[in-house]
């Protein structure tokens, strides 16, 4: 997979929060092959937390995409943008511009606007918007070469919500890469986004809050692979009746 | 002076944002700042003065999903 010239071998992104532990987290980053970890910006703490998980994160070698999560306004996020670029040293972002505090919805309109402003600015934007074929058509006008559509709100697990809408985002977007991100929650929806076509996953809390999140990153990266395979294999279509698979040509006649 | 520092009050010294940080004494040197709502880059620090209830965030790399 190829974003903003950027080669990943691995289509799963993993995000970095809510893990039992930092051991935890990297090696959950370790056994997936995930080439990518979304991170974030918080107010740093008199003994220094911000600098421990860095120093984690480091070890890791995977990219960082830093996110404007909890952002509810263009300003805030494109200043948000600004302090991720100087602090992580890379101009990938992945875009957050929340409309709606129960659903974290995407704020679409607002979205639109931050995109065009960082991607004017040099920024690498990921936008995480909605499965929305007319966002992502302005998206994409305003700079954007990856789209990355909710599956379900975040952290709700709930899988795809509308799988039919990912389907058509890739018969629209033939060409751009595809990110589900948020809403999944079992490997197999990780799976299920592969199979309709898209580029990669993205997914936090499936994994972090798992029994065993070491083993559910393996999983998932697993179920991605299969998904992937899948879909480029190109799956029989549906049929309303049986039809038998063993030959009928040559059947005894036994009676 | 009185600043706010991630929304707690402090009385800070130094004249610059680069002086408060010092004085601040955050450990890591991974910080982002933030005066008023603004982003101030790492550059500008040495050069940008504070006046009283001016507003500072300092933020760090953190958890994200």
């Amino acid at each position: 997979m190829r974003v903003y010239d950027v080669d990943l071998t691995s289509r799963l992104l993993l995000g970095t929060a809510q893990y039992p532990s930092p051991a935890i987290l990297t090696e959950a980053i370790r056994v997936s092959g995930c080439e990518v970890v979304t991170v974030s910006l918080r107010r740093e703490t008199a003994d220094g937390s911000g600098a421990g998980f860095w120093d984690t994160l480091s070890e890791t070698g995977a990219r960082i995409l830093p996110n404007t999560a909890g952002c509810h306004s263009v300003q805030e996020a494109v200043t948000t943008a600004h302090m991720a670029r100087e602090v992580f040293g890379t101009n990938w972002i992945k875009l957050e511009v929340i409309g709606h505090g129960d659903s974290l919805q995407p704020d679409v309109f607002g979205l639109v606007e931050a995109a065009r402003i960082l991607c004017a600015e040099g920024f690498a934007v990921f936008p995480y918007t909605t499965d929305d074929l007319v966002v992502g058509d302005k998206l994409i006008a305003a700079g954007c070469e990856v789209l990355m559509p909710w599956g379900a709100p975040i952290g709700s697990g709930q899988g795809l919500r509308n799988p039919d809408a990912l389907r058509s985002m890739r018969a629209h977007f033939p060409d751009t890469p595809l990110i589900v991100d948020a809403g999944i929650g079992r490997p197999s929806d990780a799976c299920q986004a592969m199979e309709l076509g898209m580029d990669a996953v993205l997914l936090n809390t499936a994994v972090a809050k798992a029994g065993n999140p070491v083993t559910m990153a393996r999983a998932m990266a697993d179920a991605i692979n299969a998904g992937r395979a899948g879909w480029d294999a190109g799956p029989m279509e549906r049929r309303d009746m049986a039809v038998p698979s063993t030959p009928v040509l040559g059947l005894a006649g036994l009676t | 002076m009185k600043i706010s520092v991630n929304s707690e009050p402090r009385e800070i010294a130094g004249a610059t944002l680069a002086d408060a940080l010092d004085e601040l004494g955050f450990p890591g040197a991974a910080l982002a700042t933030a005066l008023n709502g603004a982003f101030v880059p790492r550059a500008d620090r040495g050069a940008t003065l504070l006046k009283e209830g001016d507003r500072l965030e300092v933020l760090a790399p953190m958890q994200g999903g």
